[in-house]
């Protein structure tokens, strides 16, 4: 099994005719994905290679029955994008886009949470999702990743994501799913959703959290490990080196002060249980004897 | 972007929240001239973006114009924790009664925004919320919904702020929250919003942090950059649009997205190294970025070698692999590279670097190996 989507999941993605949305929703395509629809305001009628293409979410469900959105479109017109694919009832939607306003995503976020509460949004600026064999919604390259579990991993940074699914790759231990949830401020799911459905998923053995300074979603997560999760996790933080106060990068990695900071992390981490190792390489090399010992 | 001082005020000024009169001066004489313009007794500001302005003599009284000279002539130049002063912000003097504090920003656990008022402003907010949390009141406000006059009623009166300034700090907190919300700033903070003996609310302090994520919506923000003080690494990476912050080592460092550029700073630490920077060239970096980032890196005299580790899902490794080599044709690198490419066209990447003739630029399978090769190669050319 796999969590939020599967071989049946049928795509839409919003921007397809774009040059990332086309790179990437054709890679997917070429995996495996059932890529069955695009969206582009102005560029109904037309086609992608033999994906039609429609002007409104509304239509290409209607059309196509799509029941997961990709959305891969620039960063001001992704809040309406997202907003659009809830009020056509998609159920999941993936938002790849890196650098939306915060303000706009935390109107997105609690826009969904009390009108869409069905509505599951993965991301923004996150590398999406992929079952390896089954489907890959996003960005990952879907060749470093291998089919048929028995690990799960959730990743809040993108390279992060793909470094874990290549670590694992090495070891040759699969992947049931692998959830990259992306690091802006507001994500829509975040990791105890994931743990919460690993947990759930009776194919998943054992799951990968690579976490990053900043925020105190990790420490929730280690709290909810504690109360909640029976199967193995190995936790990795990027960020021991980052100087205090200095903005790493994207919007999710500031260190300000106690709080936030990698060494809390893994300690609330260890407190909880969750095997803490140093770097991605270790984070195989631990899930690899973990999985052996299953 | 964090705004100084007098940038800040400035901004609150566009929303209609009163700041104290005043100007902007780089030069003593121009001191005099906004000192004139405010009115004796006026205040000398040091304009920097760091905390402990006053303790460090960078906040000074002035009642006449030898004592503008005097102040404004010592306090520009004048090092604050590494902060070299270049501007000054000359303002009237505020008479003070009472001192609060007023900010709104995201709380990230809530995903909510988050309004704190507190009856005791002028000191570190840290300090008041550890010791006395009862004198912060905080209030969740829904960013689809907004911030209503009842609600800002409501926070001043759980604050206890005196009666007398309760009517002009509600207008304030409304515009502080559209400064915040309209003006896409991450954080709005007063401190102190004071409280004079005529009767009067307004800001006597100003700190802004925009959402650089918005700037495609604000051109006016261009305003803004005027002055950095950024290091000379920082100012050329940010004219180039890389993320990049200097570290104090001289293994150099290009990762794609800032998980993994954290990540191999660290495995550089783990393997005996140290990290010159952290520098992000984000997702989708095409051939020119790449380039760019290495011009950036090899600009620092500290960079012993060079490692890049590049995992692509969005950004593409043949991209990648150009880069590198326009970079090589376009400046004389002599410090040794070490790169690791993963992912997206990673193959066509790496057929491209075989191409690639110079004996400075060496491949690595793993992020580990290469991480320790990288080191190895600055400790040899030490």
């Amino acid at each position: 099994m796999s969590i939020f989507v599967d071989e049946s999941t049928t795509v839409i993605v919003q921007g397809l005719t774009g040059g990332q949305g086309r790179f990437h929703g054709l890679r997917n395509k070429a995996y495996g994905t059932k890529i069955v629809a695009g969206v582009t305001p102005g560029k109904g009628g037309q086609d992608v290679e033999g994906i039609p293409v429609f002007d409104t979410v509304a239509e290409a469900v209607a059309a196509t029955g799509g029941n997961a959105s990709f959305v891969s479109v620039p960063p001001k017109m992704a809040a309406g994008a997202i907003l659009e694919a809830a009020a056509a009832s998609i159920p999941f939607i993936v938002c790849i886009t890196e650098g939306i306003p915060a303000h706009d995503e935390a109107r997105v976020y609690n826009t969904l949470a009390s009108q869409y509460p069905t509505t599951r949004l993965l991301g923004p600026n996150c590398p999406g999702i992929i079952s390896p064999g089954k489907t890959n919604i996003g960005i990952t390259a879907g060749e470093i990743a291998l089919p048929g579990g028995p690990v799960g991993i959730v990743s809040r940074s993108g390279t992060l994501t793909y470094q874990a699914l290549y670590e694992l790759k090495q070891m040759g231990v699969g992947v049931t799913t692998c959830v990259g949830i992306g690091g802006d401020p507001v994500p829509g799911t975040n990791f105890v959703d994931c743990l919460a459905a690993f947990q759930e998923d009776p194919e998943t053995k054992a799951i990968i959290m690579m976490g990053e300074i900043g925020g105190a979603e990790e420490e929730k997560a280690a709290d909810f490990i504690r109360s909640s999760v029976t199967k193995p996790v190995v936790a990795y933080i990027a960020g021991v080196t980052a100087p205090p106060g200095k903005k790493m990068g994207h919007a999710g990695a500031i260190v300000s002060g106690n709080t936030g900071t990698a060494k809390a992390k893994m300690e609330a981490l260890a407190a909880a249980g969750a095997h803490v190792v140093n770097n991605p390489t270790e984070a195989g090399e631990k899930m690899a004897e973990i999985v052996k010992g299953l | 972007m964090d705004l100084f001082e007098y940038q800040g005020k400035q901004y609150f000024a566009r929303f209609g929240i009163p700041v104290s009169l005043g100007g902007v001066a780089d030069t003593v004489e121009q001191a005099v001239a906004e000192a004139d313009k405010a009115g004796y007794p006026v205040v000398v500001k040091a304009q920097v973006q760091v905390g402990g302005r006053g303790k460090a003599g960078g906040v000074k009284l002035a009642t006449n114009e030898a004592e503008v000279r005097e102040h404004a002539g010592n306090i520009i130049g004048l090092d604050i924790k590494g902060h070299v002063v270049r501007r000054l912000w000359v303002e009237h003097a505020s008479d003070i009664s009472k001192e609060y504090y007023a900010s709104f920003t995201l709380d990230r656990g809530a995903k909510q925004y988050l309004g704190m008022v507190s009856a005791q402003g002028g000191v570190e907010i840290e300090t008041v919320a550890d010791e006395n949390p009862d004198a912060l009141a905080r209030i969740y406000i829904d960013p689809a919904i907004g911030f209503t006059e009842a609600q800002a009623r409501q926070l001043v009166e759980e604050a206890g702020l005196d009666a007398e300034a309760r009517d002009g700090a509600i207008g304030i907190l409304l515009n502080l929250y559209r400064a915040y919300v309209e003006g896409d700033a991450d954080l709005v903070e007063i401190n102190p919003l004071i409280l004079t003996p005529d009767g009067r609310v307004h800001a006597l302090d100003a700190k802004v942090t925009l959402d650089d994520n918005a700037s495609f919506r604000h051109p006016e923000w261009e305003d803004f950059r005027d002055i950095d003080e950024f290091d000379e690494r920082e100012r050329l990476a940010r004219s180039k649009g890389l993320q990049y912050v200097g570290l104090d080592g001289y293994v150099g460092i290009i990762a794609n997205g800032a998980g993994l550029a954290m990540s191999t700073c660290d495995v550089v630490n783990q393997v005996g190294g140290s990290p010159a920077n952290f520098l992000d060239i984000g997702g989708g970096a095409n051939a020119e970025v790449m380039a760019n980032a290495l011009e950036v890196i090899t600009s620092d005299p500290k960079v012993r070698s060079i490692f890049i580790n590049i995992f692509g899902g969005i950004t593409r490794g043949e991209e990648v692999a150009n880069g590198i080599k326009t970079a090589l044709g376009r400046i004389d690198i002599s410090i040794p590279m070490v790169i690791r490419l993963d992912g997206t066209n990673a193959e066509e990447g790496r057929d491209i670097l075989a191409t690639v003739t110079s004996d400075k630029v060496l491949s690595s399978p793993t992020m580990l190996e290469a991480a320790r090769k990288a080191v190895e190669l600055a400790n040899s050319s030490n």
